[in-house]
């Protein structure tokens, strides 16, 4: 054996039957390697279907609106022709005469009405009706158009047109950022009372923040004491930190409304024990700090277990070692304990804040006015207004802030430090 | 006794008692006085209250009845940063998230020391264990006896005159323990600090210390230098947990001053010295080492008492061989003869008659 290796360590290595020794471990290995993925495979299609196709639909979605172009041909044709600023001559207004036609006959302007409303507030009912009259329309077709109705003049309205003719535009992210884009393309602000998505942005942010700081000064030493106290105790806590987890959502939020309420268990305790008078009593729900108690109360958890997990494992002896080389309990605790705690810190906060950013139903259920996030107004506009391209720029627009936390927390404690459990 | 210095009674335990439950004592009643520079073992099984007194004394423990003193001063109510002893921890307990050179620093930053006092301190505790040029090493990428040497290096940075060690060579191998041993030893003798080192291992103790304090049950059943402990243990206990022991149960048949005759359970008469035992008809175990077991007549005192024995079996060790003998009825009565180049060889099945030095014998408490 020695000496048939001395002499062939330069030549490939070869099995004892002389095939090439690459070939041989690729063979003996491509059966496990099959299982593998035979075994992954459902779970990658699961992903694929569930995750990764929803997602790029909701992005598609989000820059494609085909509701102008798809039912307009001719005149969004003749957008595609004529740079922006042009007058629209007769041949645009035959067009869109041509073009009403269609859609009246396919009944599809309601669609495109309803388009253009979403940049331009009250010109559905224009479409609507001019297309009722479309068969009227004969040549010259601006005149006979501008007979029906005087708004088919309107500069703005072509400006809007033109916007919308096209199939694919950023202007719904405009849109979700309070932007507009007037007559010549330019882009400018939303009008003052059309501007609500950024403060609401701003809100969402700002609230899961503060839930997420929230979070964290509850957590923190309840996940200390889940790590340090005798088994049978820490048991015991551990059922109270997971109870919620095994209670409908909706019923521990409704025992918030319950308890928070004007006229609820708090408010009623207060009053019956003279500390507030009947007319004061505090509304602590329907507004954020109904939102903020509930969330916190929701989420707790998702900060606990991360942070207990990273505390378990940190032998008393680290505070011991520091206290006997001359550090008061508090150095010990923040030059010590607390940086080997920080992965469960940013696991947690990371987490809470990402749920907390796109959370719905809570805020829906007690968050009233002034308690709405974002996802409450995405909700709005696939449910309500169906302005879904809005709806999926709006979502696209927390996908990324999410995605750019992630990007930072990697960049500043690094993702290999996350640990959720 | 009276004139004692200060020096002399560095390290005071007085009546001190401890109990976690209110139902048991885990320490019964600890009286110890260690002096300045003194390097001490407290040795025994787990739970027999070695390292609870440890860390009363270290502060992480809080005496249930007496008083602790340090250098004349009660530190009962003295909060364990406050108390200026270096510890070394079990499992060494480096802080993972700093560098070998942020460790020794810590102590030196909440003693508020500037930087370049910092600087020549870490560097020389880091000389003294021969690790300079790990100052920036993370403590995962160093070894179990490279982080042995940075944790003692880290309570030894700050010159603190009591230095604490928990079990500190447990987790290491043979070999690296031993040459351990010996680095920790001379430590000490040449920065002149008073050691308090807790060990399970018996080897250990007898290599380090000036002195030994067995423990059992909560009690220190023994504290003396390791020689004494060895060849005078006080009592069966000791007896038993210090090196290889022979047991033999008997019944006192004489005794006169310092000497002894011990009647075995089969009829034998044994010379021993009475250490347990003071008046004729006391059962007792007496105890001898193996290699303190002669077999040639000459090598006896004159007129001692032999005993019948049958080898059983000689096992060759190298340096020594280890002879099992049965002897007044029992079967691992062991003797250990030195392999040298006229030594007798026995042979099993043969008959021969042992014998030994009086006062190697030591009639004990029985057990």
């Amino acid at each position: 054996m020695a000496d048939t290796t001395s002499t062939t360590a330069a030549a490939p290595l070869t099995t004892a039957d002389g095939r090439s020794l690459k070939a041989a471990l690729a063979t003996a290995q491509s059966r496990a390697k099959r299982r593998a993925l035979f075994l992954v495979l459902p779970l990658f299609l699961f992903i694929v279907i569930t995750f990764i196709l929803p997602i790029g639909q909701m992005l598609h979605r989000s820059v494609k609106n085909d509701g102008f172009s798809a039912n307009m041909p001719a005149i969004s044709a003749w957008f595609a022709e004529n740079p922006a600023g042009t007058e629209p001559d007769e041949a645009a207004y035959a067009a869109l005469a041509a073009d009403l036609q269609a859609a009246s006959a396919a009944k599809t302007i309601g669609v495109v009405g309803t388009r253009v409303n979403y940049d331009m507030p009250g010109t559905r009912s224009l479409f609507t009706s001019s297309a009722r009259k479309s068969k009227d329309f004969v040549a010259p077709f601006k005149e006979s158009l501008l007979a029906a109705d005087a708004k088919w003049g309107d500069p703005a309205l072509w400006g809007v047109m033109r916007q919308v003719s096209k199939t694919y535009s950023g202007n719904f992210f405009l849109a979700a950022v309070d932007l507009a884009r007037d007559a010549d393309g330019k882009i400018i602000r939303a009008p003052e009372d059309r501007r609500i998505y950024v403060s609401l942005f701003v809100r969402t942010f700002f609230m899961a923040g503060l839930i997420t700081g929230i979070c964290l000064l509850i957590a923190f030493p309840v996940a200390h004491l889940l790590a340090t106290l005798p088994l049978r105790y820490s048991n015991l806590l551990m059922i109270l930190v997971l109870l919620p987890f095994w209670t409908s959502l909706l019923v521990r939020t409704t025992s918030w409304i319950v308890l928070l309420q004007t006229q609820g268990v708090i408010n009623n305790s207060l009053v019956a024990g003279g500390l507030l008078s009947e007319e004061n009593r505090i509304q602590m729900i329907y507004n954020q700090t109904g939102t903020i108690i509930a969330m916190t109360h929701i989420l707790l958890p998702f900060m606990i277990l991360p942070l207990y997990s990273v505390m378990r494992p940190i032998p008393p002896s680290y505070v011991r070692a520091a206290r006997s080389l001359g550090a008061t309990s508090w150095t010990a605790f923040r030059r010590i304990y607390l940086p080997q705690t920080l992965p469960g810190i940013g696991a947690g906060a990371l987490l809470v804040f990402i749920l907390a950013v796109g959370y719905y139903i809570t805020p829906a259920l007690v968050g009233g006015a002034s308690g709405q996030l974002i996802s409450n107004l995405i909700a709005f506009h696939m449910q309500d207004s169906l302005n879904w391209s809005l709806a999926a720029a709006l979502a696209a627009i927390l996908l990324g802030a999410v995605l750019i936390l992630y990007w930072l927390y990697d960049r500043l404690v690094g993702i290999d430090n996350l640990k959720l459990g | 006794m009276t004139a004692k210095t200060g020096a002399d009674r560095f390290v005071e335990f007085d009546h001190v008692q401890k109990s976690y439950d209110g139902e048991t004592l885990v320490v019964k009643d600890l009286n110890l006085t260690m002096p300045k520079g003194e390097f001490l073992t407290m040795l025994g099984p787990s739970g027999s209250g070695k390292t609870t007194c440890l860390m009363m004394l270290a502060g992480f423990e809080t005496a249930t009845h007496g008083e602790i003193r340090l250098d004349g001063q009660p530190i009962n109510m003295v909060p364990p940063h406050k108390r200026g002893i270096g510890m070394v921890f079990q499992n060494y307990a480096l802080f993972p998230h700093m560098t070998v050179g942020e460790n020794l620093s810590f102590p030196l930053e909440v003693r508020g020391l500037g930087k370049s006092e910092r600087e020549a301190k870490i560097k020389r505790a880091l000389d003294m264990v021969q690790m300079g040029s790990f100052i920036n090493r993370r403590p995962a990428q160093l070894s179990g006896g490279q982080q042995q040497r940075i944790a003692l290096a880290r309570a030894l940075v700050f010159d603190p005159s009591l230095v604490l060690m928990d079990e500190p060579l447990g987790a290491l191998d043979k070999q690296l323990r031993e040459h351990m041993q010996f680095e920790i030893k001379h430590l000490h003798e040449s920065l002149g600090i008073t050691v308090v080192y807790v060990t399970h291992d018996q080897g250990e103790a007898l290599t380090m210390s000036d002195r030994v304090a067995v423990f059992n049950d909560g009690r220190i059943q023994q504290l003396a230098p390791p020689a004494d402990l060895y060849e005078r243990p006080d009592n069966s206990f000791v007896a038993q947990f210090i090196g290889e022991n022979n047991k033999l149960p008997g019944t006192v048949e004489e005794i006169s001053g310092d000497k002894c005759t011990v009647r075995l359970d089969d009829g034998e008469i044994i010379d021993a010295t009475p250490v347990n035992v003071s008046q004729k008809g006391q059962r007792t175990l007496v105890s001898i080492r193996p290699e303190r077991v002669e077999f040639k007549p000459e090598m006896m005192p004159e007129g001692a008492h032999t005993v019948d024995a049958t080898v059983l079996e000689v096992i060759y060790m190298g340096d020594i061989l280890r002879v099992v003998l049965r002897v007044a009825g029992s079967d691992d009565f062991v003797m250990k003869m030195r392999n040298t180049l006229g030594q007798t060889r026995l042979a099993a099945g043969q008959k021969i008659k042992v014998g030994w030095h009086p006062q190697d014998a030591r009639a004990l408490d029985p057990i």
